[in-house]
């Protein structure tokens, strides 16, 4: 087991954590860290691609470049609208679907 | 699952879901982990990657940072939509314009009633700071075309410098102003209106002509910095507002 | 040089004309602007599509559909590729924009809120453009992301606080489904060195690594596109949304998954997928079918009822993977189980958009949508109610609408590989689908009990413009007159052919 397969298997670890967090958290707060980490997550695996050639690979390295400008943006979104929820009403139970 | 969503301070959150659909759950992502670093240590032989290809071409892209030429020249099609991506949040974030606001400064002094006292020491700081991170971020943007830096990482210092100035309190940004728009749009204007060009000049859109490559990739750079910058600080300053509303601030 | 006056170039300019719509929208200052600004841009898209679409008929250009963007061959650069199925899409999205605009430019009167959906709906008409037109497994992450969060913002404008709710937990499913669709591309980046989804196509293997990216992929674009169990956030969502916006979501945005989901499982990774899976997700589709049309015939609110109606015509979608486990066909895309979706896709676009603009006009005529309190509605809008029972007649599939063919053309394939199973559940789905709009229709036709109009609320409901009503009929009467021209959609699928695969590396 390469130094690189070590990042890679501890980013599988991390991304699975975070999914984990992300469907069982109900706090919107540690939804969204959850998430997060998720991409966290996923950009190390990326970086330990990027380091597994004789040279490091500059694709993978532009794609987190890309990945966290996304997920500035899908984390900025969400906080915007949770606080908007709480600018509604205070303490905010989603209704269920019916 | 998603269907309860909390947002209070100061709450042990209760669980949605039942303990054994929480196990039944972890087995799951557990299996599916398992699976994955399988699947990843039984991958034996080192896959080609395109590190030999970007290096070869990396002469013709006009920059001599890999990254950046991957991010503005081989695959700038995904910057753009990356720029595009940041405009999505910040149109939907951006509070609408006044026209009470014409002729409004985008920076001005909040003069009006406020409750914190600027701290002198840090305005003086300030002082010293924002045109030292102004000037780092042109450094960067302008080193990226050899080294790491490029026109994200200006962007994010730039705004660093936005947010230590709100964060300040004697300084104020007028979001509503209609300038706001057209510099959260320019970087996704000027990198369109290239890529249209040489469609004209090379006959291929996003095909930099060679002789012109560097030049072309700084100005879509410079652009993209500023709107980067301006909607990074919008988002900040704009979540800010919410989560303090000026009627009740904390304390 | 290649000279510009290639049909290539409508590919990029297929991203750039929304690209510059929203630009212009974001900085012009007036409503009337903005609103015709758009209408513009969606005629001039619709045209420049049609155009193309003809041009490559009469040429029969098949190899004009693939665009080297800057110059840089895959996998070093990004390439559009548009065959028989992104073009069918394509155009099915350009009507409809052009159809929801018009509407929007009616519907949307608070300048306040014109200043967000605008530049918001461009943006996400970028997205779908780029998601079909992308063949690059990074690129397109990058355009669903786009529109995942422009179709976000869009159902947050509603401003409600259930809107708000179901706007955030739509963005997190979204966000979950993305990054997990963006861990399978670089576990598939990391094992072929590759990003272009024709290369991918030629050189994937069964192994391990290549399941465990499709399986992946799968996870993300199945909570995209709320396959039955995970379809949770979808109802919610779609139906306190404001109304183009429901009509854009159901219509087209669960199709850029689903769309994906067909490339990945039926072209780029065939060699990983497994008759056994096939089949699940034709038996997960089947009880989507069944539990959305049990959902839709006890749903409280119109909007409701169409927005549980997309949950189960999603499962008819899936059917698409049994049956094409079930005809063994070389070139699964292309074949005709493939056709059959892809002509359902479209049907059910327009036959849903319909629905959902005529539920809008009847929630802005009686200010509810509450489906008991709907009685005498066929008297007071009967351009509404109308609208909605042709859009209905479509979507349970009674000839001579385009669901009754699509419907046809399933079952055709069905007991044609001899899994009449299948049949049975596209016909059951049918009557299923009867049930829950013959009781829309019969509310809406039996006497008022008393004054249907709420008192509280007669100030805020006003009769919605013809504008509108005319946009909604216009849909639904596009949806029967799709039943007559089935060839027509079918000719353009077929003139796909396999896409050539680009030479590694270098510029042209």
């Amino acid at each position: 087991m390469s130094q690189e397969m070590l990042y890679c298997a501890a980013g599988i670890a991390l991304f699975g954590i975070g999914m984990f967090g992300v469907i069982v958290a109900t706090h919107i707060i540690r939804k969204l860290i959850a998430v997060n980490i998720m991409g966290i997550a996923v950009f190390m695996v990326l970086l330990a691609t990027a380091r597994h050639g004789a040279v490091t690979d500059p694709i993978p390295h532009a794609m987190v470049l890309t990945g966290i400008v996304v997920a500035v943006a899908g984390t900025a979104l969400c906080l915007w609208l949770a606080l908007q929820i709480r600018l509604l009403g205070r303490g905010t139970k989603g209704e269920p679907p019916r | 699952m998603f269907l309860k969503l909390e947002f209070k301070e100061n709450q042990a959150t209760s669980g949605e879901l039942s303990t054994t659909t929480r196990v039944l759950l972890a087995i799951a992502i557990v299996a599916l982990g398992t699976s994955l670093i399988y699947a990843i240590l039984s991958a034996g032989k080192a896959p080609p990657d395109l590190a030999a290809q970007v290096a070869e071409k990396l002469d013709l892209s006009g920059v001599g940072n890999p990254v950046t030429a991957v991010l503005l020249n081989f695959r700038s099609y995904d910057t753009l939509l990356e720029v595009a991506v940041l405009l999505v949040v910040a149109v939907a974030i951006m509070p609408p314009r006044l026209s009470s606001s014409a002729g409004k400064r985008f920076l001005f002094v909040n003069d009006t009633h406020n409750p914190h006292v600027p701290d002198p020491i840090l305005l003086n700081l300030l002082k010293w700071l924002v045109p030292l991170a102004i000037l780092l971020g042109g450094y960067l943007l302008w080193t990226g075309a050899y080294s790491p830096g490029g026109a994200f990482q200006a962007a994010a210092v730039i705004a660093g410098a936005g947010v230590a100035l709100s964060l300040g309190g004697r300084h104020k940004f007028a979001w509503e102003i209609s300038g706001v728009r057209l510099a959260s749009s320019l970087g996704l204007l000027v990198f369109v209106t290239v890529a249209a060009t040489n469609a004209f000049i090379t006959g291929t859109t996003l095909q930099y002509p060679i002789d012109h490559a560097s030049t072309l990739i700084l100005l879509v750079e410079t652009f993209t910095t500023v709107s980067i910058a301006t909607i990074l600080l919008l988002l900040f300053a704009q979540l800010k507002s919410l989560a303090d509303p000026p009627g009740e601030m904390h304390q | 040089m290649i000279p510009l006056g290639s049909v290539n170039i409508v590919l990029p300019l297929l991203v750039g004309i929304p690209l510059l719509a929203a630009i212009a929208t974001t900085v012009v200052d007036s409503r009337r602007w903005r609103a015709g600004i758009s209408v513009t841009f969606a005629s001039l898209q619709l045209l420049l599509i049609v155009l193309w679409l003809v041009t490559l008929q009469h040429t029969g250009a098949d190899a004009a559909y693939r665009y080297v963007l800057g110059g840089w061959n895959s996998p070093l650069g990004i390439n559009l590729v548009a065959d028989g199925l992104a073009k069918v899409l394509l155009l099915i999205t350009a009507v409809l924009v052009l159809v929801l605009s018009i509407y929007s430019a009616i519907y949307f009167t608070d300048p306040a809120k014109t200043t967000r959906f605008w530049p918001l709906w461009w943006l996400l008409v970028t997205g779908l453009n780029a998601a079909f037109i992308g063949a690059d497994a990074f690129n397109i992450y990058v355009a669903l992301e786009m529109i995942g969060l422009a179709a976000v913002a869009l159902v947050g404008l509603a401003g409600t606080r259930t809107a708000l709710t179901a706007a955030l937990r739509y963005a997190l499913v979204g966000l979950l489904g993305s990054l997990c669709y963006l861990l399978g591309v670089s576990l598939l980046y990391r094992t072929y060195g590759t990003l272009d989804l024709a290369q991918l196509a030629t050189e994937t293997q069964a192994d391990p690594m290549t399941a465990a990216s499709l399986c992946l992929i799968s996870i993300g674009l199945l909570l995209k596109t709320a396959l039955l169990p995970l379809h949770f956030w979808l109802p919610p969502a779609h139906a306190s949304a404001p109304a183009p916006v429901s009509a854009a979501l159901s219509a087209l945005v669960v199709k850029v998954s689903f769309y994906l989901l067909m490339r990945f499982w039926l072209d780029v990774l065939t060699p990983a997928t497994t008759e056994l899976a096939m089949n699940l997700l034709g038996i997960l589709g089947a009880g989507a079918i069944f539990w959305g049309c049990i959902a839709a015939f006890r749903a409280q609110r119109l909007k409701l009822v169409v927005a549980y109606s997309t949950v189960a015509q999603l499962g008819y979608m899936f059917l698409l993977f049994p049956l094409v486990a079930a005809s063994h066909s070389p070139s699964s895309i292309t074949g005709a189980a493939a056709a059959a979706v892809v002509y359902f896709i479209v049907a059910h676009a327009l036959a849903k958009a319909a629905m959902f603009l005529a539920a809008g006009n009847i929630q802005m005529f009686n200010n509810h949508d509450t489906v008991d309190k709907l009685q005498g509605l066929a008297r007071t809008q009967p351009l509404a109610v109308l609208t909605f029972a042709i859009a209905g007649v479509s979507l349970i599939g009674l000839p001579p609408s385009g669901g009754f063919i699509a419907k046809w053309l399933l079952l055709n394939v069905a007991i044609g590989n001899g899994v009449w199973w299948w049949a049975i559940v596209v016909l059951g789905g049918g009557l299923l689908a009867a049930a829950y709009i013959g009781r829309v229709l019969h509310v809406a036709f039996s006497h008022p009990v008393a004054q249907t109009i709420d008192t509280d609320n007669a100030n805020a409901a006003r009769h919605p413009p013809g504008g509108m009503v005319l946009c909604a009929l216009a849909l639904a009467a596009c949806s029967i007159l799709l039943g007559f021209n089935a060839e027509w959609i079918l000719n353009l699928l077929d003139a796909s052919v396999e896409p050539p695969i680009p030479g590694v590396g270098g510029m042209q």
